[in-house]
């Protein structure tokens, strides 16, 4: 290996470690909306509860939908640490639009409840549901936008160590996405679907 | 190892963590849908099942090894868990305490 590579190599080590902390404290914000919304699921005024609001086809699809696109990256990520460029390509828009149609479903959902009036402002529970399924969506977005650029390095550069980097950093933060979800889906609507 | 064979093995390494991860969203899904379960039982079994799945995405997709995975690393994640476990524990504590004594109940 030459000194430049040896060079980079670290480099990117050090990157992807200070990022790994950095998800590690996204871990913790989410586990503190998490708590948050357990001490809130009672507190609806009178509104609507976690029995009526959610729907269980619609979980199951942005779950299928986020947990294929959690393959699809990792299949992206391969492509593209072997320089295989058309096969990354395709990988990567694979997932941008499995996360695209997840927002879609998402942001239904939402629009939904608040013009039958379960909005954030109705009550504690509902607050914090949206602030939790929401933070969560916000990150989808910021995956989104991220594998655009990505797409333009793929389309302006030859694969390099640089782009492998920016790829291993991207593909840690959307399995955390996908992670968070887990949480989601087994705490905020089964629990909320189940009879 | 030659290229393919370690193309080969990762490709592999994703697809069976995504069988395992498919199986244990699966199982959550279909418990709801049956029904029939007592609240307790049933929030055991969600539990459960999301615990393992995490690791399953924690080992297949983010390839956390512990014996590959540098010390560092797996000394955050650790730390983490720990900071999970005392601030979500600690928050229904006081909160479930607080909102037993004003309730009376």
């Amino acid at each position: 290996m030459s000194e430049v590579d040896a060079k980079t190599l670290e480099e990117s080590e050090e990157r992807a470690y200070g990022f790994w902390l950095f998800l590690m404290s996204d871990a913790i914000l989410f586990s503190l909306l998490f708590a948050t919304y357990a001490i809130m699921v009672t507190a609806t005024d009178n509104g609507p509860d976690r029995t009526e609001i959610f729907g269980y086809w619609r979980t199951a699809a942005n779950t299928a939908l986020l947990l294929s696109s959690s393959l699809t990256m990792g299949l992206a990520s391969i492509a593209i640490c072997e320089t295989r460029k058309s096969a990354s390509f395709q990988w990567i828009f694979v997932t941008m639009i499995l996360a695209l149609a997840f927002l879609v479903l998402e942001i239904q959902e939402f629009a939904g409840l608040i013009a039958q009036g379960a909005g954030p402002d109705r009550s504690g529970f509902l607050s914090a549901y949206f602030t939790l399924v929401g933070t969560h969506g916000a990150h989808v977005i910021v995956g989104l936008i991220w594998m655009a650029v990505l797409c333009l390095h793929l389309a302006l550069r030859p694969i390099g160590p640089e782009i492998q980097s920016i790829t291993e950093r991207l593909t840690m933060f959307w399995h955390l996405v996908g992670i968070v979800w887990i949480g989601i889906y087994s705490l905020v609507y089964l629990p909320g679907l189940y009879q | 190892m030659s290229d393919v064979k370690r193309h080969k093995r990762e490709v592999r390494n994703y697809l069976v963590g995504f069988g395992l991860a498919v199986l244990l969203t699966i199982i959550p899904f279909a418990i709801t849908a049956a029904g029939g379960l007592s609240r307790t039982w049933f929030d055991l079994a969600i539990l459960l099942a999301a615990v393992v799945q995490v690791l399953v995405h924690l080992r297949y997709f983010l390839h956390i090894d512990l014996r590959h995975t540098p010390r560092e690393n797996l000394l955050a994640l650790g730390f983490t868990g720990v900071l999970m476990v005392l601030m979500i524990g600690g928050t229904l504590w006081i909160m479930g305490n607080l909102t037993a004594r004003m309730m009376g109940t």
